[in-house]
């Protein structure tokens, strides 16, 4: 990557109020969603499919048309812009490249659309090109690109736009495995040596870890929660942002007590009493999270722990998995040790490490 | 109103403007006898003589003041801008001042012209509110056309202003363009035929006149169920259209089986008959029957030698009408069916195989329920063509008459009965217009398609013995047939007189097409040359008209979202129902008189045919815009161009080959139509088909058939051509989306 780069960054923030989409008069996308971006912060959309992620991600667009609410870019509401008139680029999910345009006339269509000079869009494209690796290939058709190829063009056509926020829809998932890796970190590297607003979506949540200032979990047409990577997978506000962001045991417990003052909770789960973070909750019934590598099995025990047996042993190469039963219900773990492991039908003790369970509202 | 690109809107304001002015100002107000592009009018007497004048100059003589609102109206605008610079809530004022001047300028335009016509006031109650005009207008001309054109324009405009469409010109622009067009020149026609249907002789409405005609015995009645005469018209018609309609979907289902799944290698030389229909005016199979079946024919000579008995006119009639259409129509039925039993994924059989049904029952219990939505489509396809065929009926009928003929010989016949002819044409359209509706809400809605995106790794299944064996007998009779007729046609064209004198001769096609060298260079000497030119002229001209207005209509009707956008598209469809006949009938009475006086002129053909074909583009761009990924139009938009641009520079070229099939289909069926083309030629614009007609009326079939057989091989020609340019332009085109090979 060059250091003086001919493209400069005029990031934005992005602010949502209340923003409802409704479909055909019913169906409702995006119900009254209020959402901020900092510029030059990256924030990923994160949800199952039909939670209302690609939606939002168009409205910033001004792909679709808000029902109600506004949106503003920066300081300009842009709620009533149509998309050729907000200063935002995106990358789509079938990068849709101009097929009869080749590479140096697909990136260059923005700046050629803007009615540019000759010179400052030969520059600006060749500057395009370098930046995601492409330069020389201008000639090229995209039919003849690989699809790691392709999908840099599409960052590239983007980009040289110099928006004000930069959207990516799912810009990895025709990518193979291997390359999603490294295609996500070349992203997250433009975008801080840019210093780009960028909102990106996804349904993968590793994915999302891996690239995001903040993630922003929706569901059912609404945000679920919102934080930093680490916010959502140790302290996940609710059992579907537990479940969704990786995986968790999820059980049922009940509150004894709660001392407010600490802000700890006494939870008791079989002879096991815990005392957590009480999460503004009150004494009752309450589910517990636990991380399944927050789960250790000992043959031998001296700290209280739950008695279970192992019903499934399971090998897969870097750890082991383990389902244990218990009287208080299965619990999934894994282990780093591929060495000793416990064959299924062995008597094991269940030990939650110091800052693995995580009280949900039930 | 922050969607508004406040720029284009005043460019386009000025855009208009400058239309309306020139249509105004500079161009004839009324319609030309010799035509503008004549330019007589210049040197005759422009810009004075009132016949030729522009309207400002007519108004400046104090002639036909009734025009003086047109110029304030077109003014409007012009101090919507104004106004609007110095007031800040500008949008809603300039869209307001828009609209209100399309709107009214639009009405008053209309009303001026429906009001006055050649013989002043056009109605006793105008002469009676405002007395006698003493004065009279003809149609329009092309200055008062670019003013109507200007109005549209500054009221979609002024929609988009308003918000409409999120504000985009473009867009609320077409959709306005399209609705005038279908209005004027589809509702219009046809409202105004049924408004004929119930006057009476002397102009007077009169329902008691219009139901007797609606429901006379010659169109209901049913004695051929009791006695020796024929039954009314429209059970004709009926009758006629359910054989055919089943006997076709019947044999298209056949043909696209065997040509699917038999095994066999030769099936894919099936395709090919699929272009037959098209490049064969509809009457020439009717020929052919005739030459092989008629009094004199080949197969009744030889059949009646055989049996000593006499030859007799048996063809003449339903038979012979049946022939004719299963032949002409069996494969557009298997082009239909051809696509839904492609449609239907193997995989499904297969899993009826691996659960244990044998051939047959998989074929029976899922293979065909699967095809039934299909069937149904090519039964009412089959249906409504066999209504509205009109060469056939024609050539074959004999005393079997349909609708369709019977609507032509209530005009040019001798009884010239305008309103007896549109009583029929109601008739035939009730007819063709239910069949549509049953396609459109019936079909529309169930989708059997089996077939997803994902690749479907199975092998279709073969026939079982018992539909395979009768399959390829049919398909045998069939095509053997079809070669007959087709040799017929073509050997026809040779023979002195048909079954008189079978010698071999070239006289037809020099007597059609002869020429000779002159000193003046070529001399077309041939009697067939003025239609054949003429043809291909007008042909030429409504084949990109007819591919552009369709194009954009598929474009509104794929990518956008507007109010009503299934009405529209209803509408914009509703011309594939309106049989030719009806077109034609419904054209000369609309437009014979001002404000739109068309008959007689090249041009009102060039717009029969754009709108009996507009369906064809649209169909076809509709199909390959929808498979154009969606992204690619929004990855324009995000990128600053704005939907014109997108249009102009994403997709026309990604459609290049649907455009190229939009043009040649409207050419070729716009050279081989007959039923509305028969209404509407004139001496001076003669068609090949409707000259090929008058051959056969005049029982010159050698003309006839060796123009046929000319017309056949040129359209051959053009259709070779453009699939050997599209098989081409398809190089370097691919969907965007690809998935990526696994590693």
């Amino acid at each position: 990557m060059t250091t003086n780069i001919g493209i400069k960054s005029k990031a934005a923030s992005v602010e949502f109020k209340q923003v409802t989409k409704i479909y055909g008069g019913e169906v409702k996308a995006v119900d009254e969603v209020s959402l901020h971006v900092d510029a030059g912060e990256l924030v990923t959309l994160l949800g199952p499919s039909g939670c209302g992620k690609t939606t939002t991600l168009r409205m910033i667009a001004g792909l679709e048309m808000v029902s109600s609410g506004s949106i503003f870019i920066g300081e300009q509401d842009v709620t009533l812009l149509p998309a050729t008139d907000r200063d935002v680029s995106m990358v789509f999910q079938s990068y849709a490249l101009f097929p009869h345009m080749n590479v140096f006339e697909n990136v260059s269509y923005g700046l050629r659309v803007s009615k540019l000079n000759k010179k400052d869009i030969l520059e600006k494209t060749n500057t395009g090109l370098e930046l995601v690796g492409l330069a020389g290939y201008g000639d090229r058709l995209p039919s003849e690109l690989s699809g790691g190829q392709q999908q840099r063009v599409a960052v590239a056509r983007a980009l040289v736009l110099e928006p004000q926020v930069l959207l990516f829809d799912e810009p990895l998932s025709n990518l193979d495995a291997k390359l999603r890796r490294q295609v996500r970190e070349e992203i997250r590297e433009l975008q801080t040596e840019l210093g780009l607003t960028v909102v990106y979506v996804t349904h993968d949540q590793e994915e999302a870890l891996a690239v995001s200032d903040r993630i922003i979990v929706m569901r059912n047409a609404g945000i679920a929660q919102s934080g930093s990577p680490r916010e959502l997978y140790e302290q996940p506000a609710d059992s579907f942002v537990a479940d969704f962001i990786g995986e968790a045991n999820i059980m049922d417990v009940q509150i004894s007590s709660v001392d407010d003052h600490a802000g700890l909770a006494e939870v008791s789960l079989g002879n096991l009493s815990l005392r957590l973070a009480s999460r503004g909750m009150s004494a009752g019934p309450a589910k517990l999270a636990v991380r399944p590598n927050r789960i250790h099995l000992l043959a031998h025990s001296d700290v209280p722990s739950l008695a279970g047996v192992v019903k499934k042993s399971t090998y897969v190469g870097n750890h082991m998995e383990y389902v244990v039963a218990t009287d208080h219900g299965e619990w999934f773990s894994i282990s780093d040790n591929v060495d000793e492991v416990f064959r299924a039908g062995a008597q094991v003790q269940v030990v939650f490490s110091e800052r693995g369970p995580v009280l949900l509202p039930d | 109103m922050a969607g508004v690109d406040w720029h284009l809107m005043n460019r386009t304001i000025g855009l208009w403007l400058l239309v309306g002015l020139l249509g105004f100002c500079v161009l004839p107000w009324y319609v030309l006898d010799d035509g503008l592009w004549s330019f007589e009018w210049l040197t005759d007497g422009y810009p004075f003589d009132t016949d030729y004048a522009p309207a400002l100059f007519l108004l400046l003589q104090g002639e036909k003041l009734w025009l003086s609102p047109v110029p304030v109206l077109l003014s409007l605008p012009l101090l919507g801008i104004v106004l609007s610079k110095l007031i800040p809530t500008r949008g809603r004022l300039l869209g307001q001042m828009l609209c209100l001047a399309g709107v009214l300028g639009l009405a008053y335009m209309l009303a001026q012209g429906f009001a006055i016509g050649i013989r002043g006031w056009n109605s006793e109650l105008l002469t009676q509110a405002f007395g006698e005009l003493g004065d009279r207008q003809f149609g329009f001309g092309y200055g008062a056309m670019l003013v109507c054109v200007s109005f549209l324009f500054f009221l979609t405009t002024g929609i988009a202003a308003r918000g409409a469409v999120n504000g985009d010109v473009f867009i609320v622009g077409a959709i306005g363009f399209v609705i005038a067009l279908v209005g004027m020149f589809i509702l219009f026609p046809v409202l105004n035929m049924l408004a004929s249907a119930v006057q009476d002789g002397d102009g007077n409405y009169s329902l008691g006149v219009f139901f007797s005609k609606l429901f006379s015995s010659k169109i209901w009645g049913l004695h051929c169920l009791t006695e020796n005469r024929s039954c009314g018209v429209a059970w004709n018609s009926l009758v006629l259209a359910l054989c055919v309609g089943a006997l076709t979907t019947l044999l298209g289902l056949v043909f696209a089986l065997v040509a699917t799944r038999s095994g066999m290698r030769q099936a894919h030389l099936l395709r090919p008959l699929t272009v037959l229909p098209i490049i064969t005016p509809p009457f020439v199979i009717g020929l052919a029957i005739i030459l092989l079946f008629g009094l004199s024919g080949a197969v009744t000579t030889f059949v009646a030698d055989l049996l000593g008995i006499n030859p007799t006119r048996w063809v003449y009639g339903l038979p012979g009408i049946l022939i004719a259409q299963l032949l002409s129509f069996t494969p557009i039925a298997f082009l239909v069916l051809i696509g839904v039993v492609e449609g239907v994924a193997p995989s499904m059989e297969e899993a009826s195989q691996t659960l244990r049904a044998t051939r047959w029952q998989t074929f029976r219990t899922v293979s065909l329920p699967l095809m039934r939505p299909g069937i149904a489509n090519a039964f009412l396809l089959g249906f409504i063509e066999s209504m509205a065929d009109f060469g056939n009926p024609l050539v074959l009928g004999g005393n079997y008459d349909v609708l369709s003929t019977e609507i032509f010989f209530a005009i040019v016949g001798a009884q010239n009965d305008q309103g007896q002819a549109a009583v029929l044409a109601i008739v035939l359209l009730i007819f063709t217009l239910s069949a549509f509706y049953a396609q459109r809400r019936w079909l529309g809605k169930k989708s059997y398609t089996t077939q997803t995106g994902k690749g479907d790794s199975g092998i279709p299944a073969i026939l079982p013995r018992r539909v395979l064996i009768p399959s390829y007998i049919l398909v045998g009779i069939w095509s053997t047939f079809t070669i007959v007729v087709y040799g017929m046609i073509f050997y026809g064209g040779f023979v002195e007189i048909w079954g008189l004198d079978h010698s071999i001769t070239l006289k037809h096609y020099i007597t059609a097409f002869g020429v000779t060298m002159t000193d003046n260079g070529l001399h077309f000497r041939g009697s067939a040359w003025d239609s054949f030119w003429t043809t291909l002229r007008i042909a030429a001209t409504a084949a990109p008209l007819t591919a552009a207005v369709g194009l954009v209509t598929a474009y509104l009707l794929v990518r956008q979202d507007f109010a009503a956008k299934n009405a529209f598209e209803f509408g914009t469809m509703l011309s594939f129902a309106i049989p030719g006949t009806v077109i034609g009938v419904a054209y000369i009475m609309a437009f014979n008189v001002p404000p739109i006086e068309l008959t007689g002129t090249g041009v009102i053909l060039v717009l029969s045919f754009i709108f009996r074909n507009m369906p064809v583009g649209i169909r076809a761009g509709v199909a390959s815009m929808s498979q154009l990924d969606k992204s690619l139009d929004e990855a324009s938009l995000t990128l600053g161009a704005n939907t014109w641009r997108t249009f102009r520079e994403i997709i026309l070229p990604l459609m290049k080959p649907a455009i190229l099939a939009a043009l040649v289909f409207s050419f070729v069926r716009a050279m081989t139509a007959i039923s509305a083309v028969i209404f509407l030629v004139s001496a001076e614009h003669n068609m090949a088909t409707s000259y090929i007609i008058g051959r056969v009326e005049n029982n010159d079939y050698g003309i006839a058939i060796a123009y046929s057989t000319t017309l056949i091989v040129v359209m051959l020609v053009v259709v070779l051509l453009m699939q050997l340019l599209v098989g081409k332009s398809k190089v370097g085109r691919r969907v965007a989306q690809k998935v990526p090979p696994t590693v």
